[in-house]
């Protein structure tokens, strides 16, 4: 289980790191913390000829708060986040999030941004992200940037909207008022594994926004809207058998043990967010 | 016959082990510098010799080992589950450093024989020849300087392979339809075996007829150390010389000659530091085969080391089995008698030496397990699938019984209305009746099994939990309770496997003790230590018969050129039969101490004591070291018609006898499933067992709880999948889900010594164990804290999916009829 021989090069900004991966046409691959790529590389199912190493890239490691926003850095490392190297969008969050992700040895190495392009449906950062509202920051070769709303990033299992010139180079979340609420609850079969169910819940009674993500659906993170709605109004979680049918409408082919268990995750997010209102 | 019985219990958590270890360490040694004879004999909790090196990063395995010259090798390894071979075309300008079955063409198949009738015995060539039968077999060997490079060779290689229809499903490849894996038989069936009773008198009269189908999930055994081999020819020694990581050097010594062609004296086998076998490294595997003829062709010393997921595809080869079963029983819930049929999905070939039967044999043999009752029949099929080799892992077979055995019993309790628990003493051979000889005629040699459910009663507070599972429930809580109790076959003797007809039989084992010239001791034994603490507890063996420090005993092992033949580490036989090996000859060396002593301290050798390492009479002593140097530097000071013999000293040991000694235990565990997501959280866990006398009580928690983590990943996570092709699923240990610390609970241990009175010492092996109950313990479990769901789970593992699924179909049903 040893990858096939690879180039390894540094790009000194994110417009070069662009033009290199479009002029690549698929044979390179950018890499940050490994920590998918790494195993895929070993399993020779990814056999890029040339690896671009973007942790080094200016500002990607960086962690920054604006008025209305926290931008985190691509090359964030999970670790940082969990250790409450960054600002919090809202109150602690981020830090819950970053320390359910595997274990620490590959949260010390992986990164938000990686794990945003990598778009694995059971990964935790797709869904809290989505339910936070971010915005994935891409820059192109030519140094123009875009912001591209969550929903719209992950387009499906392994799929983003990121055109052949483009990496991400931050994410900004919006910043919540000391009032809201968040609750995200992880089905998994032991510490550290990817999720069976995660059920994402943020609502802001200042802003009144409000978003019930379901993730490791097999696909990107699904909202909900309906649902978020019924439990910012209620102050508790839409029933389970009303949750079941609209998995089951939601056009993703899920089985009855998964809609079952997304279903609770839903309920628990909800009630975890909203415990002591 | 001596028997005794110690009742002791305390806590430890698998966390705090190694703390714990100095603790006890610190105590035992606080303790001993107060007592005036210092001892690290049997029974001494000595802390284990070889962790100094193991937890430093010091010990040498077999990917750690570097010899001038050396290449790496690659396996091309079959893609489809069952097919024939076409064509093997090798890379263009490489076809020096690929090799096929065609290039081996003098290696003869490994080919397990058995003298049981109506076995099919297979041929398996160490590269596929004309058919390849599992996803993994090894087609192509490729070598290069550097692993890397020779996975890029072995991709270059081009298969030509014609598929065949996969045969997956064990009890399909028993139907007449089925594809074959090997035609010439006409069936898929590498064994039928038969008990027969009478059941059908039975089957009109019992009270109680319960009717079960049980299955248990294939699994890897995923030692932390993989499979790993190196040789090279030596020139000098006209040897060839398998570093390989192996629990049984001598018989791998032997299979490598017989495939091979060679005179046993041309090869030499040296397992070095290994890291865990569980099974998996007793058999010769394929792989040695192919490393150790392309080593010998090229000229260089070749490595293959098996890779995680080589491990999960090519390893999948174990403790798949499935249960028809049905139980006859009073009102009361005694055990009337069992009618089974069991089918082993064996995979597509015969490993050598303990063959594709021993799984079935034992599962038969031992499917009535510690209970008590008189009418058995069991059919038992072992039947080949696209699927790798089965080979035996801790436990064997009786993980798959005793799961069957226990959830029959707990069923039979439900039936009638009773305690679980009350129903398993009542039908448990009572100490009463010890020694006991049981329906499938295995012999217990001693114990109190009904004993050993009382304890776990009062350990876990059996009365104490199920008023806190009513509380619970009432609060929509859902806690269960389980028992589980086995017996287990441990060092099973020369009877037993010629009764399983396997093509070597273990018999004497052989071990060598001698005094070094400065008053050391050093001991040989063929066995080896992949991790079970052996290198101690021989020591501590012979430290009980010459009173020598541990520190100054050096235990060597694993080499086949320096080491007295043994058959090696499984079956639980490790202690009882080098430890008696080791035993028997530190005895006699002890004799010759004596006699010599005797000259220098003028008196006679009768009137010499052994302790602290000296040997006294009265208050004079002389040192170990004043002896073997009188006998090895100065024979001077000895008198002429001195014993020539010498101070080292080879014996062979087997027990009194030959049938296996009887270990046996109960497991108790309370669980809390999580009805909205399947989860089962383990909450308590107890383990109490009686090995006989405990050589090292350190090493038998160590084993306990390793044992019991592996049983734990059997019952709640670990499966190999395939789909409808052959394809595993399971092929990293993201999709193979193996339990880690934070899964495991703060197991809780209770022993009884009852010794045996057929072995030196009254040892009984212990190494398998723990492995062999979780199942059951904590499917009864979880099948108590469901019932009120009307949920019966019968198969393992138990996974959130399965409880979930089956809690949701129970809903279902009873929506439906509503």
């Amino acid at each position: 289980m040893k990858p096939a021989a690879f180039e390894m090069v540094r790009p000194a900004d994110a417009p070069e790191a662009g033009r290199a991966l479009a002029a690549g046409d698929g044979a390179v691959k950018v890499m940050a913390g490994g920590q998918s790529l790494g195993p895929m590389l070993n399993l020779r199912l990814a056999r890029p000829e040339r690896l671009l190493d973007i942790t080094a890239l200016p500002g990607l490691s960086d962690c920054r708060e604006t008025a209305s926003h926290v931008e985190i850095g691509a090359a964030v490392t999970h670790a940082r986040i969990e250790d409450g190297d960054c600002p919090e969008p809202i109150a602690g969050m981020l830090r819950h999030v970053a320390g359910g992700i595997a274990y620490r040895a590959v949260r010390n190495r992986g990164t938000i941004g990686g794990s945003l392009c990598h778009a694995d449906p059971a990964a935790d950062w797709v869904t809290a992200l989505t339910a936070l509202g971010a915005g994935v920051v891409a820059t192109d070769g030519t140094g123009a940037t875009r912001e591209i709303p969550m929903p719209a990033f992950m387009l499906g299992a392994y799929r983003t909207a990121l055109r052949p010139d483009e990496i991400v180079t931050a994410i900004r979340i919006p910043r919540h008022s000391p009032a809201a609420r968040w609750g995200y609850h992880k089905i998994c079969r032991k510490v550290g594994e990817f999720a069976d169910a995660i059920g994402a819940f943020v609502a802001d009674p200042e802003t009144r926004i409000c978003r019930a993500v379901f993730g490791s659906t097999g696909g990107a993170p699904l909202l909900l809207p309906d649902l978020a709605a019924h439990a910012a109004r209620t102050g508790s979680p839409a029933g389970l058998t009303t949750v079941k049918t609209a998995l089951e409408h939601s056009g993703l082919s899920l089985s009855a043990v998964k809609i079952h268990q997304l279903a609770v995750a839903h309920r628990r997010a909800v009630e975890e967010a909203l415990a002591d209102v | 016959m001596g028997v005794i019985v110690q009742y002791t219990s305390f806590v430890v958590h698998p966390f705090r082990t190694l703390r714990f270890l100095h603790e006890c360490a610190g105590r035992a040694g606080r303790l001993r510098r107060r007592k005036v004879n210092v001892s690290t004999g049997i029974g001494e909790r000595v802390q284990r010799k070889e962790d100094r090196r193991l937890l430093n990063g010091q010990a040498r395995f077999v990917g750690d080992i570097r010899l001038p010259r050396q290449w790496e090798a690659a396996f091309v390894r079959s893609p489809v589950a069952h097919g024939r071979i076409r064509a093997v075309r090798k890379p263009a300008g490489a076809e020096a450093r690929v090799f096929t079955a065609a290039d081996l063409a003098d290696v003869r198949p490994i080919r397990a024989q058995s003298s049981l009738p109506s076995y099919n015995a297979s041929d398996q060539y160490p590269l596929a020849k004309d058919k390849v039968r599992f996803v993994g077999e090894c087609v192509a060997i490729c070598i290069a300087p550097t692993r890397a490079e020779a996975e890029d060779l072995a991709e270059r290689v081009e298969l030509e392979i014609d598929a065949l229809p996969a045969v997956v499903d064990a009890l399909k490849a028993r139907q007449p339809d089925s594809a074959l894996l090997h035609e010439e038989w006409g069936s898929n069936l590498f064994l039928t075996t038969f008990f027969d009773g009478d059941i059908d008198s039975l089957r009109k009269t019992a009270p109680v007829v319960i009717e079960r189908e049980y299955s248990t999930a294939r699994q890897c055994m995923n030692p932390m150390e993989g499979k790993g081999t190196l040789a090279h020819w030596d020139e000098k020694a006209g040897q060839l010389v398998v570093y390989t990581s192996t629990q049984v050097p001598h018989l791998i010594r032997t299979g490598i000659s017989e495939f091979l062609g060679l005179d046993q004296g041309q090869v030499r086998v040296i397992a070095p530091d290994v890291g865990g076998g569980f099974g998996y490294k007793c058999v010769l595997q394929p792989e040695e085969l192919s490393v150790s003829w392309v080593a010998r062709r090229a000229g260089r010393p070749i490595r293959w080391t098996e890779d995680r997921r080589e491990h999960l595809v090519a390893g999948a080869n174990t403790r798949q089995h499935h249960y028809r079963l049905t139980a006859f029983a009073d009102t009361r819930g005694r055990l009337l008698g069992i009618d089974a049929e069991i089918t082993v999905d064996v995979g597509a070939y015969s490993v050598w030496p303990f063959t594709a039967c021993l799984e079935a044999a034992q599962a038969g043999g031992n499917l009535p397990g510690p209970y008590d009752f008189g009418i058995y029949r069991c059919r038992t099929y072992s039947v080949a699938t696209n699927k790798p080799a089965f080979t035996p892992y801790r436990g064997v077979a009786r993980p798959g019984v005793c799961f069957a055995m226990e959830l029959t019993i707990d069923a039979i309790a439900r039936a009638v209305g009773r305690e679980p628990s009350e129903v398993r003493k009542e039908n448990l051979v009572p100490a009463a009746k010890m020694p006991y000889t049981n329906v499938t005629k295995k012999f217990y040699d001693s114990g109190d099994y009904p004993e050993s459910v009382a304890q776990a009663e009062k350990a876990i507070d059996l009365k104490g939990f199920r008023a806190r599972q009513a509380a619970a429930r009432a609060e929509g809580r859902y806690l269960g309770i389980g028992f589980s109790t086995f017996t287990e076959q441990s060092a099973h003797g020369t009877k037993v496997f010629a009764a399983w007809g396997l093509p070597l039989v273990p018999g004497y084992d052989q071990a060598m003790v001698k005094i070094t010239p400065s008053g050391s001791v050093e001991v040989r034994s063929g066995n080896h230590s992949f991790g079970q603490g052996l290198e101690t507890t021989l020591a501590q063996v012979a430290s009980e018969w010459l009173s020598v420090d541990v520190s100054r005993i050096g235990v060597v092992m694993g080499d086949t050129g320096v080491t007295p033949y043994s058959t090696g580490a499984y079956a639980s036989r490790g202690m009882v039969m080098s430890g008696g090996a080791v035993s028997k000859a530190a005895e006699v060396l002890a004799g010759r101490v004596r006699r010599h002593a005797a000259h220098l301290l003028q008196c006679r050798a009768e009137d010499v004591r052994l302790a602290e390492g000296k040997a006294w009479h009265g208050a004079a002593h002389v040192t170990f070291e004043d002896i073997a140097r009188a006998w090895y530097l100065r024979p001077d000071q000895l008198p002429d018609d001195v014993e020539t013999a010498g101070l080292e000293v080879t014996e062979g040991y087997k027990p009194d006898i030959d049938t296996g000694v009887f270990t046996y235990a109960t497991h108790a565990a309370v669980v809390e499933v999580d009805p909205d997501t399947g989860r089962v959280a383990i909450e308590d866990y107890f383990i109490f067992e009686d090995c006989g006398r405990r050589v090292n009580p350190l090493i038998l928690e160590g084993q306990a709880y390793g044992g019991a983590a592996q049983g734990i990943g059997t019952a709640l996570f670990e499966e190999v999948l395939y789909d409808a092709n052959g394809q595993p699923l399971t092929s990293t240990l993201a999709d193979y889900i193996l339990p880690g610390p934070a899964e495991l609970p703060a197991f809780r241990l209770g022993h009884a010594e009852t010794l045996s009175p057929y072995t030196r010492h009254g040892i009984k092996g212990v190494g398998e164990g723990a492995a062999i109950a979780p199942g059951g313990a904590i499917v009864n479990a979880v099948n108590d804290a469901l019932s009120p769901f009307g949920v019966e789970l019968n198969s393992l593992p138990a996974t959130p999916e399965r409880v979930l699924g089956a809690i949701l179909k129970a809903q279902a049903a009873r929506e439906a009829a509503e």
